[in-house]
């Protein structure tokens, strides 16, 4: 599960500052070093790709063939991709939909349903199926998919597309309104195709989310690639089977990633030339005021208020009783562990990367990012899988250790910090660096002393993101994770699943108590990203 | 100027709330060793695929008597014993328990296994174990058919298990293929009536089951009238019974009998790694759960599985299991690897 907020934001800074050129100040380490660990961070990032394509070879062609096709993955590729043609639509209309009311009507009280339309991000998905098969005991299948994972992911869209319309120039929308255009055509011709990273890049979140997510759709009885791969190694661990499904589920996500690349396009979207960014005016909903309030509260009710309510219920139906403090003190203390290790090592993995795409951009550095994007994108599952094979058979000492967890997690979840690091160093600029160095810091002092502390918030950010992350993995921590470990989400799981669903409560509001202000976080981030 | 100072502020402010946090977590970094190290190295691992509730109440009880600790990993059948195959000889487990059978054939047959203690072996009837003696029944559950009495007519009830395979049970029964409940069954089908036999049933139970995510799933399908009938263990049925009946209330159990493979009873099965460093501690567990005190709990508890060993008799509320009718099958003999291959063909998992 990745999320790459802001994207959007840090380009256009990013060269701005490398644009400049002059002098050069000393590198506070060898530009050489610093590549060494990136590329050595990229390397390891390739091993779950790597280990794919190294089980598909050694399956052999024939097998591999009687494996890949054969009716059950023709099921789960309908599946799948149906699950993707209804949803991303639906996340795409709701997420800009949503953004548009909040940031460019008259629509009351828009600040607070600017927060509320973030907020379901603080839930994750498979707490949300658990509240819907609670409500509705009979979701099932596709549809009950759809309703799921749409009212999960939405804020994926909805919190880009929200950040970019706050920023985009009104003088445009302005100048076609003066031409004659009505406030449709003005919204389809001028505004929407300024989200288009925004949008592709939301999108291409929800897809990931999709392909990867396990629990919740498992809850419901809905078989994807990802959880069929779960199944199979339930049924044998580590079978040929679960393998050629994961180089299915694989090439599925490089397809997406090429899609959005594709679909981004290279069009320029920053603003230019000097003068002051005009103030948006709000366009007047009118008659359309309450049906706008009435679908706002529609939309928050089902996907934060359904959740959030049956996790209340259950957890106060279960009493004093499931809170068994030798149970759930430890699950909190380990996920509060696993997240900030994982939130630290994640943040120090992703500078090396960081620092040279800012400071020494080039093909070399976009190759090793490149690099990362694809591993991150790839189901938890799979990222599990490879590392279980890999350690047991060529480093068994690591083996079930909590530093394989972590290094899982650091997969996947380095773009989080990176895309935060990369828009801090765009912040601090090197001139500063230069500055000190004249007034005779050495190059090393200078680095910590000014860049180092300029990049310090930005690192926080992206650090909250990767611990929001790993506190709602599931796949890789079932299968990674130490002899006794229990995270929240892992009790979670066990109790919804022995359908224990008082026992479950208290986890679910735990996670999503940690989570909530995360979500908040992430959510000013992204204006502020946004607001340059 | 004002809004520089005011930035300036801003940075230093969280800065400051950075360095806080990567100080928490720099201590964090290095807390998962930490809790690696203070994990009981003197305790022994059971890998566990039996109900985690169950096991832990033993594990309770074991601890209070001798003092040992136990750490649990907690998975399903085939996924824990395959994982202990292929860890070798460097697994870290020391004792394997399982819901069924065939995943300890599996264990048994790559020679992983240690010879269970005699003194355990003479608590666990001869019916209830593996000949070879590499591991010991120690629990026992019995297949059954839960159904809807509004939606089939006792007269209308299937005469064999086989019989769910053919056309007029079209969409109207569930099961739980992913299950090593499930997967136990259909490897003794494929023990007592061969490949071709199996393979055609697995083929008619894909044209007609509904597949549901776990036994207790599917059970409350019946009750909500999502399907007519389930194919799955007896103690959900009784388990939900003793709480609230919320998920079987109309529900009523069906059992095969007449040797048929749908009469099946299921062994749980435990074992001693060969590769184990605290054999004795580990022998003394199974010991333990075989034991007076371990098949007590069996028969008291919550779970409702059959106790079959130290002369403890069942639960009394379940049918007693001389009146089951199960077909002789030997458990050592049950294949996994087989039945997922099987089931994998078939397009069930």
């Amino acid at each position: 599960m990745t999320v790459r907020f802001s994207a959007s934001g840090s380009q256009s800074q990013e060269s701005t500052t490398t644009a400049g050129g002059g002098k050069r100040p000393r590198p506070p380490f060898g530009v050489s070093t610093v590549s060494l660990l990136a590329v050595l961070i990229a390397l390891f990032s390739l091993v779950p790709l790597g280990y794919v394509v190294y089980m598909t070879a050694v399956t052999g062609w024939d097998t591999a063939v009687e494996l890949i096709v054969r009716p059950r993955v023709g099921e789960l590729l309908l599946n799948t991709i149906m699950l993707m043609v209804l949803t991303v639509p639906l996340c795409l209309v709701l997420g800009v939909g949503g953004a548009w009311l909040v940031e460019r009507t008259n629509l009351r009280g828009h600040r607070w349903w600017a927060v509320a339309l973030a907020a379901p991000l603080a839930i994750p998905a498979f707490v949300n199926s658990y509240s819907w098969v609670s409500a509705v005991p009979s979701l099932e299948g596709i549809w009950s998919g759809v309703l799921i994972a749409t009212l999960s992911y939405f804020p994926l869209v909805y919190i880009p597309a929200a950040a970019t319309l706050g920023r985009l120039d009104p003088a445009i929308e302005q100048s076609a309104a003066s031409m004659g255009y009505g406030p449709w055509a003005v919204f389809f011709r001028v505004v929407l195709p300024q989200l288009r990273i925004a949008m592709t890049g939301g999108a291409l979140l929800v897809a990931l989310h999709l392909l990867a997510e396990y629990g919740a759709f498992a809850m419901i009885r809905f078989d994807t690639f990802t959880t069929a791969i779960m199944v199979q190694f339930q049924s044998t661990f580590n079978g040929t089977a679960g393998n050629m499904l994961a180089s299915v589920l694989v090439f599925l996500c490089l397809i997406l990633l090429l899609a959005e690349v594709k679909s981004r396009g290279s069009a320029r979207y920053a603003r230019v030339g000097s003068g002051a960014q005009a103030k948006a005016t709000r366009i007047a909903l009118g008659g359309y005021q309450l049906p706008a309030q009435l679908g706002m509260l529609a939309l928050t009710v089902l996907a934060f208020g359904l959740p959030v309510w049956f996790v209340l219920r259950w957890t106060i139906a279960g009493g004093p009783g499931v809170w068994a403090a030798d149970e759930f003190v430890p699950a909190l203390l380990q996920t509060l562990l696993y997240g900030a290790a994982g939130a630290a090592v994640t943040t120090v993995v992703a500078f090396p990367m960081a620092y040279l795409a800012v400071r020494h951009p080039g093909w070399f550095s976009k190759m090793l990012e490149l690099s990362n994007y694809v591993t991150s994108s790839m189901p938890g599952i799979v990222v599990g899988l490879a590392f279980v094979t890999v350690s047991i058979r060529a480093i068994p000492g690591v083996y079930q250790s909590a530093g394989v967890l972590i290094a899982a997690y650091v997969l996947l979840f380095v773009p989080r910090a990176l895309v935060n690091l990369r828009s801090g160093l765009a912040q601090a600029p090197k001139e500063l660096d230069e500055a000190a160095q004249s007034l005779g810091k050495a190059p090393l002092v200078s680095f910590f002393k000014v860049t180092l502390r300029l990049t310090a918030p930005a690192a926080a950010g992206g650090a909250a993101l990767v611990f929001l992350a790993i506190v709602n993995e599931l796949t890789a921590t079932l299968l990674l994770s130490p002899n006794g470990t229990r995270t929240l989400a892992t009790e979670f799981w066990s109790k919804s699943s022995e359908i224990d669903y008082t026992g479950a409560a208290p986890y679910a509001l735990l996670m999503i108590l940690l989570s909530a202000p995360m979500t908040y976080l992430l959510f000013q981030q992204s204006k502020k990203v946004a607001g340059q | 100027m004002k809004f520089r100072k005011n930035a300036l502020a801003g940075i230093a402010l969280a800065a400051t709330a950075a360095l806080g946090l990567a100080a928490c977590g720099s201590n964090a970094g290095t807390a998962p060793a930490a809790s690696e190290s203070a994990a009981p190295s003197d305790g022994i691992t059971v890998y566990n695929a039996q109900h985690e509730s169950l096991t832990k109440e033993w594990i309770e009880a074991f601890t209070k008597e001798t003092g040992i600790k136990v750490t649990l990993r907690q998975g399903s059948d085939t996924e824990m014993s395959n994982q202990i195959v292929q860890e070798g000889a460097a697994s870290p487990a020391d004792v394997f328990l399982t819901e069924n059978s065939p995943a300890m054939a599996q264990v048994e047959n790559a020679g992983l296994f240690a010879d269970v203690d005699a003194a355990t072996i003479d608590q666990v009837p001869a019916e209830f174990r593996p000949s070879t003696g590499k591991w010991t029944g120690i629990a026992a559950r019995s297949t059954v058919l839960v159904y809807d009495k509004n939606k089939i007519s006792e007269d209308k009830l299937p005469k064999s298990m086989l019989d769910l395979a053919n056309p007029e049970w079209k969409g109207k029964w569930a099961a739980s293929p992913t299950g090593a409940d499930y997967q136990a069954i259909v490897a003794a089908l494929l023990e007592l009536k061969g490949e071709a036999a199996t393979e055609a049933w697995l083929k008619g139970m894909k044209e007609n089951f509904k597949a549901y995510k776990g036994n207790g799933t599917a059970m409350k399908a019946v009750n909500a009238g999502e399907v007519d009938a389930a194919l799955i263990y007896h103690y959900y049925y009784y388990g939900d019974q003793a709480k609230t009946g919320e998920n079987s209330k109309n529900v009523t159990p069906y059992y095969f009998k007449n040797q048929d493979p749908g009469a099946f009873l299921s062994i749980s099965g435990g074992g001693v790694l060969k590769s184990s460093k605290k054999a004795a501690d580990a022998q003394a567990f199974l010991k333990f759960i075989t034991g007076k005190q371990g098949q007590e709990i069996l028969k008291t508890g919550t779970s409702f599985e059959y106790a079959i060993a130290s002369q403890v008799d069942a639960n009394q509320k379940l049918v007693p299991i001389k009146e089951l009718q199960a077909p002789a099958v030997d458990p050592a003999k049950l294949n996994s690897t087989k039945v997922t291959d099987l089931m994998t063909k078939a397009g069930l998992l």
